[in-house]
């Protein structure tokens, strides 16, 4: 546990939090959102629950934010409201 | 959908690595970092790449429907099943240590969370790409 890394990880995971809500086109917002559980995955293996950690990267990471992108096609890209 | 070289030939390469690395994932889910849904979802991933890859069209054709629900209630069963023989032979559901295998207990109870953990996997692995056919939308469709 080196505790600047994680003061900067957590750093990035707020403000990648809240770009996530504020950005206005979708797409962004999904990438950015993939980028969110990248930084949680790292941060659960830094806390050593490796297990959680794991299924954070390929459930987080990879399926949601394919799923995410394939729903995506199905509507516009940018926000309404 | 017609993609580029490249990208058609390195899926080509990568994915039976990804699909090594997911049996892998599943095989040593009970004695270290792992299990059957996160080697499901590495497993799926990579039908979701040849879907990403080759077009949905192509992927439904290589990887039916009918082999998804197939796979799905093939893995259920064998879970449901294991847990079912624990109960007939006089434990819990999932007692596996009542199993009667000529084998020694901690041998029994490793070899029938393998068995379940390899259900787990070909559900999730069946589910999670049959999700992706029902979300994604054809090119030649759309």
């Amino acid at each position: 546990m080196i505790w600047e890394f994680n003061f900067a990880l957590f750093l990035f995971l707020v403000i990648c939090a809240i770009a996530a809500i504020s950005v206005r086109n979708l797409l962004s917002a999904v990438v950015i959102l993939g980028v969110y559980s990248l930084i949680m995955a790292v941060l659960w293996a830094e806390m050593q629950a490796v297990d959680v950690s794991f299924t954070e990267a390929a459930v987080g990471a990879g399926i949601t934010t394919i799923l995410f992108v394939a729903a995506l096609s199905r509507t516009t890209r940018r926000s309404k409201d | 959908m017609k993609q580029d070289v490249v990208i058609r030939t390195v899926c080509r390469l990568v994915v039976p690595f990804i699909q090594l690395f997911a049996l892998y994932v599943i095989i040593h889910g009970a004695s270290s970092a792992g299990g059957g849904f996160q080697g499901g979802v590495i497993f799926a991933s990579s039908f979701i790449l040849i879907g990403i890859a080759f077009g949905i069209t192509d992927a439904r054709k290589r990887i039916s429907e009918k082999f998804t629900v197939l796979f799905s209630a093939t893995g259920l069963s064998i879970y449901a099943g294991i847990g079912i023989l624990c109960i007939i032979f006089g434990g819990n559901f999932l007692g596996y240590s009542f199993l009667p295998l000529p084998l020694p207990g901690p041998e029994i109870r490793g070899l029938a969370a393998e068995a379940v953990e390899i259900g787990i996997g070909i559900t999730v692995m069946a589910v999670m790409t049959s999700i992706f056919y029902d979300i994604a939308v054809d090119e030649e469709a759309a």
